[in-house]
């Protein structure tokens, strides 16, 4: 792997190894040019990671000191850890559970087309669908999802069934083992899954797709990817309307500048904001390319929670993917049932450490050990629906909290809003019904985990007052800065993320090398 | 088996941070009692000798705390060595935190205020007390220790017919994943077989 000179500003700087940032930085380099990746988070293998719930948890996860605010639920039980997502090399890659699905149609202009949401900042993507087909595409093919490509769907387990039979008595007709960026067939020489059942603690086949052994290593192999762990962006340096280069310290606490033709930020949607907020220069006094005042504001999490049924035989939820299962039906635009948006009810599950920890944060006594009782008999869902982008719902500076390096630490504030409301109590009706449609004693409803999905902090836009970013990602204030990670999302979608952070990643690498050839980067 | 990072002034500051939250404190419990796989303990253990390993509390601080983890997460079929893993999880941690260490020890002597001392009350007394105590940083400490403490044991998994880590055995492709009879089997188009 070659080491670039700090002072070399002809590479690219690409802040953040995960879904975005690997996968941009690999086609960076497929194309030629010279890409830094500096990468807060240390380099994991197949044999570093872990079948063991709270190990994994304190080896991947970003655990420095976060507040939060607002009314959601996570500000009262987990008031420092507003997000479940990773500080390693393959970012929240390594966690995912492998859930890929493209957004719909409507969900690209929720402004035009959801009418009666009162005092949400919906906008429309300046972006279609149909722009980004020919991405998803490429996407589906880089990351073998299943039933894409000629790839079968992965067979289902125990909680798929539990799902299937009580989704399809119930008359949900759109129900199977999902679209997964999991291997059904060896493939990309990666293994096809083994059903080990610890999918968010890292995937010790490789059958899941994630950029630590993917992206990265194939950039590697172009020889033009510097990759720096441990290596943790505190600004981004400009002059006037340029970015110049990235400060970073190392694991040891050294600091140092990386010189840049270009950086592009993709460290998820707290951090991302975060950087730019901490950037703050004379021509950005309320943080780097924030002229819109829109950095930070507009964070989105999902409308999420989980339901788990108790049966009288055992379901053991754990064996096999924690999330090769889905029901669509509910995820299409129907305001008659009350809200607008829709959602997926996806299979999840967890190990018998992490329920005791989730399933109801700060239960004790009678009720709540015999419900851990009935653990093997258990089968688990998840919602995952589109939440409302609100301004007051954002990342901000701690005012007086800093961490290690003397940087302000980040608020994360959000109140649900009565869509979201209405979309989560409507789903956990749905969800419990499933389960009692084949015959559990008991559904639990569990409100939202700290947010694994997290988007919309630095927003496309067309018009440059209503977000940060253009359809192509880069931010409206300054020609060689862009955002590469969740944060562009102008709306949330009913579906997991991750794909298209993938597909916009592909797209916007186009994009730059293009304005790079042309001189204008 | 599970190895933590370790390391200089960020391990700190992670563990401040996870001081100060209920997940986090049962998380930060964990790490400090150096758990990750905690060594099963032994079926039956008498009174006196599981106190007599404690390093920092008192036999009877063991024993109090001992009646009020077997009240937090009431499991009748599980022997007092598993809550007792508990305790000596919590002692660990004082060692290590003389805060903790107050904390515990204010909080055995709360429970004894009055005219007999909480292992002496009856059952649903001291359930009664501990009720009246649940937001105060004592229980919330002990609380917060044993959700991991007694749920992340190899040992109390086994009870509850839980298998753990599954890499070692290649996963459950041919260990059971799907072998669920009391519903019918999905259609193909659903779930397709595995390869």
């Amino acid at each position: 792997m070659p080491q670039f000179d700090l002072n070399d500003d002809s590479v690219i700087v690409v802040i953040g190894s995960g879904a975005g940032g690997g996968t941009l930085a690999n086609e960076l380099c497929q194309k030629g040019m010279k890409v830094v990746l500096l990468e807060a988070g240390a380099r994991q293998s197949f044999a570093t990671l872990e079948n063991d719930e709270w190990g994994a948890f304190q080896q991947l996860s970003w655990l420095d000191k976060r507040t939060t605010s607002g009314s959601w639920r996570v500000a009262k039980d987990f008031p420092n850890l507003p997000a479940w997502i990773c500080k390693t090399v393959g970012g929240t890659t390594v966690h995912w559970a492998g859930a890929s699905l493209r957004l719909q149609e409507h969900e690209f202009k929720t402004a035009t087309v959801y009418s009666g949401v009162a005092k949400a900042n919906l906008l429309d993507w300046p972006i279609t669908l149909a722009d980004l087909e020919p991405y998803y595409a490429k996407a589906e093919d880089k990351m073998g999802v299943t039933r894409t490509n000629e790839i079968p769907g992965l067979p289902g387990n125990n909680n798929f069934k539990v799902l299937y039979n009580g989704a399809t008595r119930v008359g949900y007709k759109k129900v199977h083992t999902g679209r997964m960026a999991i291997n059904s067939r060896p493939r990309d020489k990666r293994l096809s899954c083994w059903q080990m059942g610890f999918c968010f603690q890292g995937c010790k086949s490789g059958a899941k797709w994630s950029t630590l052994y993917t992206e990265i290593p194939k950039a590697e192999a172009t020889g033009r990817l510097d990759l720096r762990p441990q290596a943790q962006a505190l600004q981004v340096q400009s002059d006037g309307g340029k970015v110049t280069g990235v400060l970073y310290a190392d694991k040891d606490g050294k600091q140092a500048v990386q010189k840049a033709r270009a950086v592009c930020v993709a460290c998820n949607s707290i951090e991302s904001p975060r950087l730019l907020l901490n950037s703050a220069s004379s021509a950005f006094p309320d943080g780097l390319a924030n002229s819109s005042g829109q950095v930070g504001k507009n964070y989105m999490r999902h409308t999420t929670g989980s339901v788990y049924g108790v049966f009288k035989q055992a379901v053991h939820m754990d064996r096999g993917t924690v999330m090769a299962g889905i029901v669509q039906d509910e995820a299409e635009l129907n305001t008659g049932r009350g809200f607008a948006g829709g959602f997926e009810l996806e299979t999840i599950s967890l190990h018998l450490p992490f329920l005791a920890a989730f399933l109801n944060p700060g239960a004790w006594g009678r009720d709540f050990a015999w419900a851990m009782e009935q653990y093997t008999n258990m089968a688990g869902m998840w919602i995952v629906g589109e939440d409302m982008p609100q301004e007051t719902n954002r990342v901000t500076l701690h005012p007086t909290e800093k961490d290690q390096y003397g940087m302000p630490i980040p608020n994360v504030h959000y109140d649900d809003h009565p869509n979201d409301v209405a979309m989560r109590e409507y789903a956990f009706k749905k969800g419990a019904g499933i389960y009692e449609a084949v015959g559990a004693t008991r559904t639990i409803a569990v409100p939202p985990y700290p947010s694994t999905h997290n988007l919309g902090t630095c927003r496309m836009s067309r018009k440059s007052s209503d977000g940060v970013c253009n359809k192509w990602g880069q931010t409206h204030d300054i020609k060689n800065l862009f955002i590469s990670d969740g944060s562009q999302f102008t709306t949330s979608a009913a579906e997991n993320p991750t794909l298209t952070i993938v597909t916009l990643a592909i797209r916007q690498a186009d994009y730059i090398a293009e304005q790079c050839q042309k001189n204008s980067l | 088996m599970g190895s933590l990072n370790t390391g200089g002034s960020s391990e700190m500051r992670r563990r401040e941070f996870l001081q100060k939250s209920a997940f986090a404190a049962a998380s930060a419990a964990a790490a400090a009692a150096g758990l990750v796989y905690p060594a099963p303990v032994a079926e039956a253990f008498a009174a006196d000798s599981w106190t007599a390993s404690l390093k920092n509390l008192s036999a009877h601080e063991g024993e109090t705390l001992l009646k009020v983890a077997r009240h937090l997460f009431p499991h009748d079929r599980l022997a007092d060595s598993y809550y007792a893993k508990v305790v000596t999880d919590l002692d660990a941690e004082a060692e290590k935190n003389s805060d903790t260490g107050k904390l515990l020890r204010t909080g055995v002597a709360g429970l004894d205020e009055g005219e007999k001392k909480f292992i002496a009350l009856p059952a649903e007394q001291q359930l009664e007390n501990l009720k009246k105590i649940e937001s105060s940083p004592f229980f919330q400490k002990v609380r917060g220790t044993e959700v991991v403490s007694l749920y992340n044991n190899p040992a109390v998994w086994k009870e509850f017919g839980y298998g753990g880590p599954s890499y070692e055995m290649g996963g459950y492709l041919k260990h059971g994943f799907n072998d669920l009879k009391w519903l019918p089997e999905p259609p193909e188009s659903a779930s397709p077989k595995p390869a």
